[in-house]
């Protein structure tokens, strides 16, 4: 059912004086997230734009302050956004093997009163959007996870996330490209590599393709 | 291709930096580039380059440096107290040296990064469009990692005497690195501040914390307390001051995570971006709250300062 316009009103806050956050809503929801992809490459192809990102349901839109002002592309972004986006193309399907042997499954296993098994299940069953890449490199932001896997993050972020870590956090899942700090539950572990130095764009994923795990054994 | 310089000492920690990749971000790519866009692009313009060419970005203390045949040099930026075969040498200016000379510093008198600009441009590996090194993926610039000594710098261009005239930027038009003041915008989530922490935002002093790096200075100061919610992870800039739950605040620099999800209370404005890049750990700071047309004030006196130097 098509929202009334009132509740797609864009919000535009200003990033210091060469880039703007534009806010197209508050869910974790396919279609917003497809309309910020859709407004975001709308955007990267006016002369003013010097970059825009898509967020799940926002865009970050670097501007040449030499070429626009915040209110002019702000008005630009609020006629833009009302419009009807294009039908999105498909993302491509990616289908990555895990071994489900994290350190913090035990953990998981107890919040969640599941057994590793039944996440195992719950977790290989969605076939995953890539909601945004970004954090680092290779990061892909994956989702919406089962609402039974639903869990905070930790209290406390561990300094190094080993690469390759697949993890939880909220109603989100996602896997460590490189050695980083992070504060998501570890529950499995993957061989792909995701940041691709040589390549480019330089990582696996990008927004809008779609990600499907299964386990693997253990090697 | 040609060799230009020796590295006798690299310093603490010394980088080829240029003016980053801006179109990696979408990718997940940290922008990088200069910390101080400033003080790099005056530096490549005293030398005779583009503003964009790679330069040495020096941390904290300066390397040492022999000239492996007469090259053009600028030095701008944080002031190391840059010693050409012992003798002091003038910053933001023109400076010619000759095989053999040996460029050190007396050390650090204020700011954080000095820059060493080199007539032709420094080369190195160019990845995903910039010369600039990633200390987080490993990549461009000198092998993807900070200098050491015995390593050889090449510039791109054979270029390696200058010009009759010594260039300088006028001392009224360098940046003051001894402002305490940076001058930000309230950022999208500034809104989520219990009243007195926001007064606090714009009116305390915070202190660099030692764990800060080119990713971001992280500030000590008084907790700001805001609403937990957990925000959708959203494209962040440099420049943006991040809160997390801790609430002491990040502001983010160069090699900044391109996304994130916690708030985001202020943006430090571009023009202010030069003087954050030069605080050092233990460095005190305050935050002024501007309008866009003050920051664009600012961001035009730079240009125009920056275009004294083209225009010679």
């Amino acid at each position: 059912m098509p929202q009334p316009r009132s509740i797609q009103r864009v919000r535009i806050h200003p990033l210091g004086d060469t880039a703007l956050l534009a806010v197209l809503g508050s869910r974790l929801d396919t279609a917003l997230n497809t309309r910020a992809i859709g407004l975001a490459s709308a955007l990267r192809k006016r002369r003013d734009v010097r970059q825009a990102v898509a967020g799940y349901a926002s865009v970050t839109v670097h501007f040449d302050p030499d070429q626009t002002t915040l209110e002019s592309l702000g008005a630009a972004i609020k006629r833009l956004a009302v419009r009807r986006p294009k039908e999105p193309i498909p993302g491509r399907l990616h289908r990555i093997p895990v071994v489900y042997d994290g350190v913090d499954m035990p953990e998981v296993s107890d919040s969640l009163n599941l057994s590793p098994r039944e996440i195992v299940a719950l977790h290989t069953r969605p076939i995953y959007r890539v909601f945004l890449v970004g954090f680092v490199p290779g990061w892909a932001y994956l989702g919406p996870l089962p609402e039974e896997l639903e869990l905070p993050r930790r209290r406390v972020p561990r300094t190094h996330v080993p690469a390759g870590s697949v993890a939880i956090a909220g109603r989100q899942t996602g896997i460590y490209p490189m050695q980083v700090p992070g504060g998501w539950h570890l529950i499995g572990r993957s061989s792909v590599k995701l940041f691709l130095p040589n390549s480019d764009p330089p990582c696996l994923f990008r927004a809008g393709d779609r990600v499907k795990f299964f386990a693997a054994a253990l090697d | 291709m040609t060799e230009v310089l020796r590295v006798v000492d690299p310093g603490l920690l010394t980088t080829i930096q240029d003016l980053g990749r801006p179109g990696a971000i979408a990718s997940g790519v940290p922008p990088g580039g200069a910390m101080d866009r400033f003080a790099l692009r005056a530096a490549n313009l005293l030398a005779g380059n583009e503003p964009n060419d790679a330069s040495l970005e020096c941390t904290l203390r300066g390397p040492q440096l022999v000239a492996e045949r007469p090259c053009v040099i600028a030095i701008t930026g944080a002031d190391f107290d840059p010693r050409l075969n012992g003798e002091p040498q003038p910053m933001w200016a023109t400076l010619s040296l000759a095989a053999g000379d040996a460029l050190t510093f007396g050390g650090r008198r204020i700011g954080a990064r000095t820059y060493i600009a080199v007539g032709g441009g420094l080369d190195g590996e160019s990845w995903l469009g910039s010369r600039s090194t990633s200390l987080m993926t490993g990549k461009g610039g000198f092998h993807g990692r900070p200098l050491r000594a015995g390593d050889l710098l090449s510039t791109v261009g054979t270029r390696t005497t200058y010009p009759a005239e010594r260039r300088e930027l006028v001392p009224g038009l360098r940046p003051d690195y001894s402002d305490q003041s940076l001058a930000a915008v309230a950022g999208p989530h500034v809104r989520r501040l219990e009243p007195e922490s926001r007064r606090a935002l714009f009116s305390a002093t915070f202190t660099v914390s030692p764990e800060s790096d080119r990713m971001g200075c992280r500030l000590k100061g008084p907790g700001l307390q805001a609403k937990a919610e957990e925000l959708l992870s959203y494209g962040l800039v440099a420049g943006a001051v991040q809160l997390p739950q801790s609430g002491q605040p990040i502001l983010l620099m160069a090699d900044h995570q391109t996304a994130g999800g916690y708030p985001v209370v202020a943006t430090v404005v571009s023009a202010s971006m030069p003087r954050a890049a030069q605080l050092a750990p233990g460095d005190e700071l305050r935050f002024m709250e501007v309008t866009q047309a003050m920051a664009r004030q600012r961001r035009l006196a730079l240009s125009s300062a920056l275009a004294s130097l083209s225009a010679l």
